[in-house]
């Protein structure tokens, strides 16, 4: 289907259902239980899962296949996002025009760093996308405040000139995105007995655009292309030894993934319209490589489960304080109860990076395929009858 | 495959619900209530987004130790604190029109982008009629935006920007605290006392929208006095240190150093300024002063004794009471509850979080009504007194609360680590009233109430 093999459409259609089911999947818990703080199924949270998934995709297409590591992704999601805020400031509040624009200025920003970048690599290349994006972070931040508004951020207001659309709404209130008049931010709420289930429009848009890059994604794996760039992965000498110039391909694949973060940028400006310079900042950056690392880098779902897990860390987990954990234990002895909060307190709330880097460590060490590789174990563990002929038969760059 | 599994999982329970959807078709919206997030049981959740990292953490905690304590007190725990004294007495300890206060919190970590996540979250997931909080105005206006957009209320913490009230106003956002046109206001006539009408001053700003209009108001104010402005530096919100910053400044010419820096900044830069001899040195034939417009106690306490004689101004501190009278009542009632809960005196963003807590209640009890329309009515022009500040208006024009501004400057011998602060004035409110169509804060516009769904 759809030009793609069997294992491929199933993966599609899977990563489909998945998606337009989330809604349901990420609300498992009833409202008002004391579960509820793990839901995760509301617009904003969900939009960053599949925003960043898109993100991690594109990324993964330049450091799973080519392996050149870049430290500068958060550049291209950055500039994005101010393009598409600046097309909702001048132009209208529908997010295709900002979306289209914010893709084509990462993919032309990608195209100037990576051109320059891209004369070396190894740790080279990513201390010079590095490099590229933390001088972006300090223009959008002290230097072109003009354009960008610096630390408070860009922000639409009630005085742009939005030539297409209108400035202002009758009642005097800044107008909200839309596509074609479908407002982004319109959320249909499912009521079931105990459980709530939330539909928001701005939600679907980004799924169906991340189903998109995701089936894109699987394409260039599978393309002749994407064989180039393994190539490039395992021997790039070999293939300069052979007469073949790799650098337009590694260049094709940057600029693709550099427009993968412009897109996620662009989407991420659609769903709330603000840009802050703290998108492009180094920290930012290293989120996606780890995304992509934890996930498992050059396999296709990898990056979007990593991103899933990430933020599902950064938003779920950041919330649990100690009341929470008092609450939790309460049926316990008073000291017994107050040890353990005080065991579990440092990983929680504000002490979720530390969760998340244990989790990280485990990962790269006893699974350096990220959690593909652990779901591969635990299939292969059901799978004993198997004769081991045939799981060495995988691809290597895979 | 495990994933599989969940995909099986996934679409039986996708049949189950789509079945119990035909067959219990309750679909509630929103609209039905006619606003966001109207509270249904016998509960209202309150969101009080703070930053718990950053250069303004210290600030954070103590705006949430002050929200949980009002939460307290509107539940009727406690001693009820200002209840007592505020010259509304339509709040009796119920909770707000008879329905339990709960809150949930987030971490703003001073980047707009993280605060309007949490903010978000805190709309959509937890169901937050009314958000409050924000330790930067960069983050304020950000978080005011996006509950414009949403259509729940804004009470703003700790922000004293012109714009929070001037040009990024909305209809939605309230604020307490004073700005800083009013700082530089109340500031001046001290300034000239202090050092006299001749006088370059050198500004480092911290680089974001409080900065600007701080060091804008400042500089102003001071022209008019004679002053000179020679330099303005603008420093990173994300600066640690300041020497490089310094540096220059004993060579510029400048006699008076103004640092337009708050919370972590302001410890960092001003150590940094003493550490370079700048209190001991001598310019233009005149000792070289300090000035950091913007003060408070957490400040105070982390300068040390850098803090002391150098001059500033303050939304509120907590000896304003005992020391100018009655006119201040509520000031002592609240340092009791807040000192006996945590043990030690509040701090003035501890102090605008609780009072707008606790004028968010009472505007919701005087509406009666959450619907964020009916709040705004309530709150816009409503005179009142009792929370510590005097006489106060929340100008129905901008949304902003209009009361008297205290001038301090760091005391010389302080008894204790909570006496860092001697006051040395109270300005009057008409001393720093301004017109609503100011220059400073021309360019925004209220637009009209959204209670959103």
């Amino acid at each position: 289907m759809l030009g793609l093999g069997k294992k491929d459409t199933l993966l599609l259609l899977l990563v489909t259902a998945l998606t337009l089911c989330a809604p349901f999947l990420l609300n498992p818990f009833p409202v008002n239980g004391g579960l509820a703080q793990f839901n995760a199924g509301y617009p904003d949270l969900m939009q960053r899962f599949v925003i960043f998934g898109i993100f991690a995709i594109g990324f993964n297409i330049l450091f799973g296949l080519t392996g050149y590591l870049s430290f500068g992704h958060a550049a291209f999601l950055g500039a994005g996002s101010y393009a598409a805020v600046w097309m909702f400031k001048l132009l209208s509040m529908n997010v295709l025009p900002a979306i289209l624009l914010s893709v084509v200025i990462a993919g032309i920003f990608a195209l100037m760093i990576g051109y320059i970048s891209l004369r070396r690599s190894g740790i080279y290349f990513s201390i010079l996308t590095l490099a590229f994006a933390q001088m972006s972070f300090a223009l959008a931040y002290s230097v072109l405040t003009p354009i960008t508004n610096g630390e408070t951020g860009l922000q639409v207001t009630l005085s742009d000139p939005r030539i297409l659309g209108v400035t202002a709404n009758a009642d005097g209130s800044i107008p909200v995105t839309h596509l074609f008049g479908i407002e982004m931010r319109a959320t249909e709420v499912l009521r079931m007995g105990a459980w709530e289930f939330q539909f928001s429009a701005g939600y679907y848009l980004c799924a169906v655009m991340m189903l998109l890059a995701f089936y894109l994604a699987i394409r260039i794996f599978r393309s002749p292309f994407g064989m180039m760039l393994r190539a490039v992965k395992s021997n790039q000498q070999r293939l300069y030894y052979t007469g073949v110039n790799a650098r337009p391909y590694t260049l094709a694949a940057f600029v693709i993934s550099g427009m993968y973060a412009g897109l996620a940028g662009g989407l991420l400006a659609a769903m709330d319209p603000l840009a802050g310079a703290e998108r492009m900042q180094w920290t930012a950056s290293g989120e996606v490589v780890l995304m992509t690392i934890l996930g498992g880098a050059g396999t296709l779902i990898g990056p979007v489960l990593g991103a899933g897990v990430i933020k599902y860390f950064e938003n779920i987990f950041s919330k649990l304080n100690e009341n929470v954990l008092h609450g939790w234990f309460a049926f316990l002895p008073d000291g017994i109860e107050d040890v353990l909060v005080a065991v579990i307190y440092p990983f929680v709330g504000k002490g979720w990076h530390l969760t998340l880097g244990l989790m990280f460590m485990a990962v790269v060490i006893f699974l350096p395929g990220g959690l593909v590789e652990g779901g591969q174990r635990i299939t292969r563990l059901f799978r004993r009858g198997r004769s081991p002929e045939a799981q060495r038969r995988r691809t290597p760059a895979e | 495959m495990t994933i599989t599994r969940v995909t099986r999982r996934g679409l039986l329970r996708t049949g189950a619900v789509a079945g119990a959807g035909l067959a219990l078709p309750t679909y509630l919206r929103a609209q039905e209530s006619g606003f966001t997030n109207a509270p249904t049981g016998d509960t209202v959740t309150l969101g009080f987004n703070v930053p718990q990292t950053g250069p303004y953490a210290d600030e954070g905690a103590d705006e949430l130790r002050a929200f949980e304590l009002a939460v307290e007190h509107l539940n009727g725990g406690g001693d009820g604190g200002m209840l007592q004294t505020f010259s509304e007495k339509n709040l009796d300890g119920t909770g707000i029109l008879g329905k339990r206060v709960e809150f949930v919190t987030g971490d703003t970590q001073t980047k707009s982008d993280a605060a309007r996540a949490a903010a978000q979250s805190m709309i959509q997931k937890d169901g937050a009629i009314m958000i409050s909080g924000g330790s930067s105005s960069g983050v304020a206006v950000a978080v005011q935006d996006l509950c414009q957009q949403a259509g729940v209320i804004f009470m703003a913490g700790l922000t004293h920007s012109n714009d929070t009230t001037g040009k990024d106003k909305k209809a939605n956002g309230f604020r307490h605290f004073f700005n800083a046109y009013m700082s530089a206001a109340a500031l001046a006539p001290v300034l000239e006392s202090l050092y006299g009408t001749d006088r370059k001053a050198y500004h480092l700003t911290a680089d974001y929208t409080w900065g600007w209009t701080q060091q804008e108001s400042i500089q102003a104010a001071t022209e008019a006095l004679g002053w000179e402005t020679v330099q303005n530096v603008l420093t990173p919100l994300a600066a640690t240190d300041f020497s490089s910053y310094i540096a220059p400044v004993l060579q510029s010419g400048a006699d008076v150093l103004v640092l337009n820096h708050y919370g972590g900044n302001m410890v960092n830069s001003l150590t940094n300024a003493v550490q370079f001899g700048l209190r001991e040195a001598e310019a233009n034939g005149k000792q070289f002063e300090i000035v950091v417009p913007l003060y408070s106690e957490l400040m105070a306490r982390g300068a040390g004794e850098n803090i002391r004689g150098i001059p500033g101004s303050q939304n509120w501190d907590w000896k304003i009471e005992n020391q100018l009278g009655d006119r201040y009542k509520g000031t002592n009632a609240f340092v009791k509850s807040f000192g006996e809960k945590y043990g030690f005196p509040p701090s003035q963003a501890a102090h605008t979080c609780y009072a707008q807590t606790l004028l968010y209640a009472d505007a919701v009890t005087r509406a009666g009504s959450f619907n964020p329309c009916a709040v705004v009515e309530a709150l816009e022009d409503f005179e009142f007194d009792g929370l510590g500040n005097g006489p106060t208006l929340y100008r129905g024009a901008d949304h902003q609360c209009f009361k008297d501004v205290v001038v301090v400057r760091g005391k010389e011998n302080p008894e204790n680590e909570f006496d860092l602060v001697e006051i040395v004035e109270v300005t009057p409110t008409e001393a720093v009233t301004y017109d609503a169509e100011h220059p400073m804060f021309a360019g925004g516009n209220l637009g009209s109430c959204n209670p959103g769904a």
